[in-house]
């Protein structure tokens, strides 16, 4: 059924559009956007009052299918992320097995395809098994779908293989997506290394161990011309030097997390592990810099690092739990909250960092509302207030530091590919 | 939360005036023929200790049964932890045969906190890995005030792997809320600068003679390099450089008073002759332990 969705206003970046107007949607296609649409039979959304913008793309999603489907699946994970506004994902290899392969890749993608309810896209592993070592099947991965490599949590710590990964993926045209840290410096860490950790007597992880390896691959990526791209950029160091090897027009680009902007190591709740993640929630001055680099444009995307983990697994010992926490369904709330509001950056600049900053990055074809374009459509509202009961979310997972916070504004319905995928009752 | 004794850094002054107040009360105590009250009588205890522990495990047994009450511990190996049952699932269990407070040591920092936010049951917090050690910043306190009138304005020298452990942790902000000055002293590896930072009074120095130089009170503590987790000081060299000998004792104050939490390592943290000292108050420590403790579950039980 066509849709028109009515009076809202549109912000689509990749056409420097921002107005009100309608915005048409036929088949699976955005067919216009323009005062007063209509079409027989259509569906009306009013968006008064609200904002129109292209669907929003996260880039580093942990979906745990196949292998730990007890944490989450493709279905419960895509069902999250259209609550959040999402129309499309990529999620990281650290399946079991380990997408290394174009057969793990097929398999997600098909999976996806039956169950998703957005568009779901695979990141292939660097190194076979994510062991740092021999590289996985990239070429044929690339082919059965996959968008990006990347060995996210557990890096590649040679050198020299992460040269070869970077030539490889070039000669593919894939972005290698890094996460950052030197695993001899953090080994044994359970958070940031600062006053919290020494107070709390918890091992530390330093910024140090994400600044060298940030370093090492800005420098890797002029030595091979890759597309390198930074996940979940913590550090005030790491920023800096991103900026630095950007304006000396290197084809570098990071990504920063809702909890790194609004959080600090100050902030935790002690011992409570849905403050445990990696990297760790960095200090208060970690923290503005994020929010800096985001103002100034050297950090083009958010991005979620959704990481469900199974209630029994994060109600131990805080050392002993896993590292990660789910994002999907508060990162816009949280992006306007800390971004907007206080008028670091505007409401245009944030729709760029759902869609167009994460688009340059992966190259799905999507993240306009250009004719002709896939109809995926976020729609959004900086009035409404809503409370995220984190028992009630669409993950299976219940790892979220933000249960019981209320915010005002969030996502008020997505459609992918001229379906609605869900609506805020 | 019910009212247990996690850490110091969370009590205020006056809570921490009335345990030392009430543990003086039962100081004379420990030296009569008849030791036991019946204060606690009827009341269960159980000790759950996850990592060894044979003097903090008995002064807290010894405690309990001067107070009256029945105490049960239970010594749990770290490997039976790894064989299944979760923390959360031991203390729920322990929880239902209604003790009246649960003692706890655990090597993992926070874990009796974590515990505390869903266990019915108080806790007091026997050593949680390198965060806290309560009970032991009390009785340390005790034994420094029974040979001063005050905390305030004295100089407190704490040397040894402060980085890791829980013991300068819980004096330290004991020593910051009265007043009292610290002087952190070890190798760089083992004093991260981020401790200045924890209390009030803070000071920090890698030079052992800087330490000690009018001290008031020099605490030593266990140095276990071989349990680090990598080789942050070579022990070959740990005692040349920070281990605590006779002639280090002129430089602090002439009444200075030297400590140690046990079990010592002879000619690894202090030397023999520093042990054996007259000023060396390390087994007042140990019998203030028993006081201390009557103190600290008479306030969370009584």
């Amino acid at each position: 059924m066509p849709i028109v969705i009515k009076n809202g206003r549109v912000i689509d970046p990749a056409s420097q559009a921002d107005r009100i107007a309608d915005v048409l949607i036929l088949d699976d296609k955005i067919a216009g956007v323009a005062p007063n649409l209509s079409a027989p039979g259509a569906e009306v959304f009013d968006a008064g009052g609200m904002i129109v913008a292209p669907g929003f793309i996260d880039i580093h999603v942990h979906l745990r299918e196949p292998g730990f489907e007890h944490a989450e699946t493709i279905e419960s994970g895509s069902r999250a992320a259209a609550a959040g506004g999402f129309t499309s994902i990529c999620c990281m290899p650290n399946t079991k097995p380990v997408n290394d392969s174009a057969t793990v890749t097929s398999y997600i993608v098909e999976r996806a395809r039956r169950k998703a309810a957005v568009n779901v896209f695979p990141i292939g592993a660097i190194t076979k098994g994510s062991e740092g070592e021999e590289l996985a099947a990239i070429g044929a991965m690339k082919a059965a779908g996959a968008v990006a490599i990347s060995d996210d949590g557990r890096p590649v710590m040679n050198s020299r293989v992460m040269r070869r990964a970077m030539e490889f993926a070039r000669s593919y045209e894939l972005p290698v997506i890094d996460h950052c840290e030197d695993l001899n410096l953090s080994a044994g860490g359970d958070m940031h290394e600062g006053l919290a950790s020494v107070r709390w007597g918890l091992r530390g992880i330093p910024s140090a161990s994400e600044d060298v390896m940030v370093a090492r691959d800005l420098v890797l990526a002029e030595l091979t011309g890759a597309r390198c791209h930074i996940a979940h950029i913590s550090t005030r160091n790491a920023v800096a030097m991103v900026e630095f090897t950007r304006r000396r027009g290197l084809a570098v680009t990071c990504e920063a997390t809702p909890h790194h902007f609004s959080l600090s190591d100050d902030q935790m709740r002690p011992y409570d592990s849905n403050y445990k993640m990696k990297p760790p929630l960095r200090s208060g001055c970690d923290a503005v810099a994020v929010v800096e680099g985001i103002a100034a444009g050297t950090i083009s995307a958010i991005a979620t690092d959704h990481a469900p983990h199974a209630g029994s697994e994060k109600m131990q010992e805080f050392e002993r739990c896993p590292f990660g926490i789910i994002g999907l369904e508060t990162a816009l709330s949280l992006a306007l909250e800390t971004l907007v509001y206080p008028g670091k950056i505007t409401v245009n600049r944030l729709v760029e960092l759902f869609t167009t900053g994460p688009e340059q990055v992966v190259r799905l074809g999507r993240g306009t509302l250009s004719p002709g374009a896939p109809a995926d459509v976020t729609i959004f509202d900086t009035n409404v207030t809503w409370t995220y009961d984190v028992n009630q979310s669409f993950s299976r997972s219940r790892n979220s530091p933000y249960h019981n916070r209320t915010f005002r504004g969030g996502p008020i319905a997505t459609i992918v590919n001229g379906q609605f995928a869900w609506r805020r009752e | 939360m019910p009212a247990g004794l996690l850490g110091i850094e969370e009590l205020d002054r006056s809570e921490i005036e009335a345990i030392l107040s009430r543990a003086k009360d039962f100081q004379p105590l420990q030296s009569q023929s008849l030791k036991k009250l019946d204060t606690l009588r009827g009341k269960l205890i159980v000790n759950l200790f996850y990592e060894a522990s044979t003097r903090t495990r008995t002064s807290f047994e010894i405690a309990a049964k001067r107070m009256g009450a029945d105490a049960v511990s239970i010594t749990a190996a770290a490997s039976s932890v790894s064989k299944g049952e979760s923390l959360v699932d031991t203390l729920n269990t322990l929880a239902a045969m209604r003790p009246d407070a649960i003692v706890m040591r655990h090597s993992a920092s926070g874990a009796p906190h974590f515990l505390s936010r869903y266990l019915p049951t108080p806790i007091i917090n026997a050593g949680d890995g390198t965060h806290e050690h309560p009970t032991q910043a009390l009785l340390d306190a005790r034994t420094i005030l029974d040979r001063r009138a005050a905390l305030e304005g004295l100089r407190v020298a704490i040397i040894g792997d402060i980085a890791h452990s829980r013991v300068a942790r819980s004096n330290i902000h004991l020593l910051g809320k009265f007043g009292a000055e610290s002087v952190l002293c070890g190798p760089a590896s083992l004093l991260p600068v981020e401790l200045a930072k924890l209390a009030p009074g803070v000071r920090l120095t890698t030079d052992i003679r800087d330490a000690i130089r009018d001290a008031d009170v020099i605490m030593m503590l266990r140095v276990q390099l071989e349990r680090q987790h990598e080789a942050a000081f070579p022990a070959s060299e740990y005692f040349q450089f920070y281990g605590l000998r006779l002639e280090h004792m002129d430089l602090a104050r002439p009444d200075a008073i030297v400590m140690h939490p046990g079990p010592i390592n002879r000619g690894r943290e202090l030397s023999s002759e520093v042990a054996d000292f007259q000023r060396s108050v390390i087994l007042n420590q140990v019998e203030n332990g028993i006081a201390v403790r009557m103190a600290v579950l008479e306030r969370v039980i009584g």
